[in-house]
């Protein structure tokens, strides 16, 4: 599963990476042709990777073994969570010749990739949490992955809708979609607000798929 | 229950202490009031119709459910207070095989060991030891998903024990295995119950009596009887009951077996005529004269078990008649 996903990621990435420098006539040596489309796979792929953790446990009967083993429910999400965290960090590691490329046939700034690349994991972190929150929802993986999906997307487009409402409230949108905090890592600024917003998405998701979890010993 | 207390209760030898047990599902109220104690080194069978309470009691006692009311002690450790160190001590086979399909028995094994928290070296050996016990060294290095039902249930058996508890809770361990897979399994569960307290689930009555000890007998969420197996059938076994399948007019068939001197009973359920008599008796011959001298064609006759419905409204109504 994991594998078929990078495979496809990387695919997809790669093909969005080369068609944006064909497209600039080979001038702007930047990963922007990959980050575009990047970003969006990896609120698609956060929501694939993660739609099956709790879902699938719970329909195999596993989720009973987990729930009875002397472990607390919150290690079993930080278990799921940063296991995931390992596939996405690998598939973004694939996806690191592209800056290679860059750097053996032209001259590309540094700085904007590698704050990209941290912006890119956590965008991952935050969509990864929101994924195993869904998938600890519903013991169907497709329920999961569509809520997650919702969810991903929903937060996602706020920001569009933030831009088209008058302040304050436009902003105050605006500050709570996951959009409106990556641009800054694309340009190279790594802002404490950007950083501290995807972490507390993080922390805020993985803390309600525990509770999710303690509640339904409760039911 | 209000005056539940934050002591342990002095046990006596007590490893399993259900006390005041409820557990609703929304409206619907499936384990009510229960309490019952199960001694060290007991095998217990925990008996009732599908729907009885048993899986929530028993999901109650492993902690993947809280009750409702009631505390559950399980070696000394408060179920609710204490969870963790209450699991460390038992060993749980859910009615669903708790399977990862795509590991292999070996690697199943070690994740349940590690799940445990046993360290890797610890768990090979016990891998070693369990495999032994369960009869599964053909299969170590097998999918899970690949082996036929008797042989997860052999791993599931497998993965309870793993961390070689104390208490072992198995939820319908024989349900879908064949016959000779039963055999095997049951020598497996009284032999794991020479060093452990077992407690287990069934709806059929005969493997209770050949496993263990003593029985709870459960029926709606309540207790209907709790007893060793020995006392239990005699209360159970009072009467013997033959049933016949005749070639003649019903009615007078009836009639006619009606005179039989140490009939107690007769009924008529189409196609078959159920008589009873006290159980010392051997009513045959009497049975065969008589269909004989009327010239009816005796089809079948065979001495029937109680089935489990006829032992809950038989405890059922005896509960009523002591009330």
């Amino acid at each position: 599963m994991a594998y078929i996903v990078s495979a496809i990621f990387i695919g997809l990435s790669g093909a969005s990476f080369t068609t944006y420098l064909a497209q600039s006539s080979y001038s702007d040596t930047s990963i922007r042709g990959f980050l575009e489309t990047g970003q969006l796979l990896i609120l698609l792929f956060s929501a694939l990777l993660t739609m099956r953790l709790i879902s699938e446990e719970r329909k195999l009967g596993t989720w009973e073994l987990l729930l009875t083993a002397p472990v607390r429910e919150y290690e079993i999400v930080l278990g799921k969570f940063f296991s995931s965290l390992l596939v996405l960090s690998g598939m973004l590691i694939l996806t690191l010749y592209f800056p290679i490329l860059l750097m053996i046939f032209g001259d590309p700034d540094t700085g904007p990739i590698l704050t990209s690349y941290l912006g890119l994991l956590l965008l991952g972190s935050a969509s990864l949490a929101i994924g195993i929150f869904a998938s600890s929802l519903t013991p169907n993986q497709i329920v999961a992955a569509v809520v997650a999906g919702g969810i991903l997307f929903g937060l996602w487009f706020l920001g569009m809708v933030g831009n088209l409402i008058p302040q304050p409230v436009g902003e105050i949108l605006s500050y709570f979609s996951l959009s409106q905090h990556f641009p800054g890592f694309v340009r190279g600024v790594v802002d404490t607000r950007d950083v501290v917003y995807y972490l507390s998405v993080t922390a805020v998701f993985l803390f309600l798929s525990v509770r999710s979890i303690e509640t339904e010993r409760w039911r | 229950m209000a005056d539940a207390t934050d002591e342990q209760p002095d046990r006596g030898g007590e490893v399993i202490k259900v006390a005041s047990l409820s557990k609703s599902y929304g409206e619907r109220l499936a384990v009510d009031n229960i309490s019952f104690t199960i001694g060290k080194g007991e095998i217990v069978g925990f008996l009732g119709p599908n729907g009885a309470g048993k899986t929530t009691t028993m999901r109650a006692i492993t902690g993947y459910l809280i009750p409702t009311e009631g505390e559950i002690w399980v070696a000394d450790c408060n179920i609710r207070k204490d969870p963790l160190k209450a699991r460390q001590h038992i060993g749980y086979l859910p009615e669903t095989i708790p399977l990862y399909t795509e590991m292999t028995t070996r690697a199943y094994l070690g994740f349940a060991g590690k799940l445990r928290g046993l360290d890797s070296k610890v768990a090979q050996r016990r891998i070693d030891e369990v495999v032994e016990v369960c009869q599964l060294e053909e299969y170590l290095d097998v999918l899970t998903g690949k082996l036929s039902k008797g042989f997860r249930q052999r791993v599931g058996l497998a993965q309870a024990i793993i961390h070689d508890p104390e208490v072992l809770i198995l939820d319908e361990p024989t349900v879908g295995i064949d016959p000779l897979q039963v055999v095997q399994t049951k020598a497996m569960i009284k032999e794991l119950g020479r060093k452990r307290t077992i407690l287990l689930s069934t709806h059929i009555l005969p493997e209770v009596s050949l496993i263990c000890e003593r029985v709870i007998i459960i029926n709606q969420g309540k207790i209907v009887a709790e007893d060793n197996i020995d006392n239990l059938s005699k209360i159970l076994n009072t009467r013997k009951q033959l049933r016949l399948r005749v070639n003649g007019p019903s009615d007078q068939v009836r009639e006619s077996l009606s005179k039989i001197e140490m009939l107690l009973d007769v009924s008529y359920h189409e196609p078959h005529h159920l008589l009873e008599f006290e159980r010392d008796q051997e009513p045959q011959a009497e049975v065969n004269q008589v269909l004989a001298k009327e010239g009816w064609t005796l089809l079948s006759m065979e001495e029937v078990e109680m089935s489990l419905e006829e032992i809950f409204v038989k405890l059922t109504k005896a509960a009523e008649v002591e009330a």
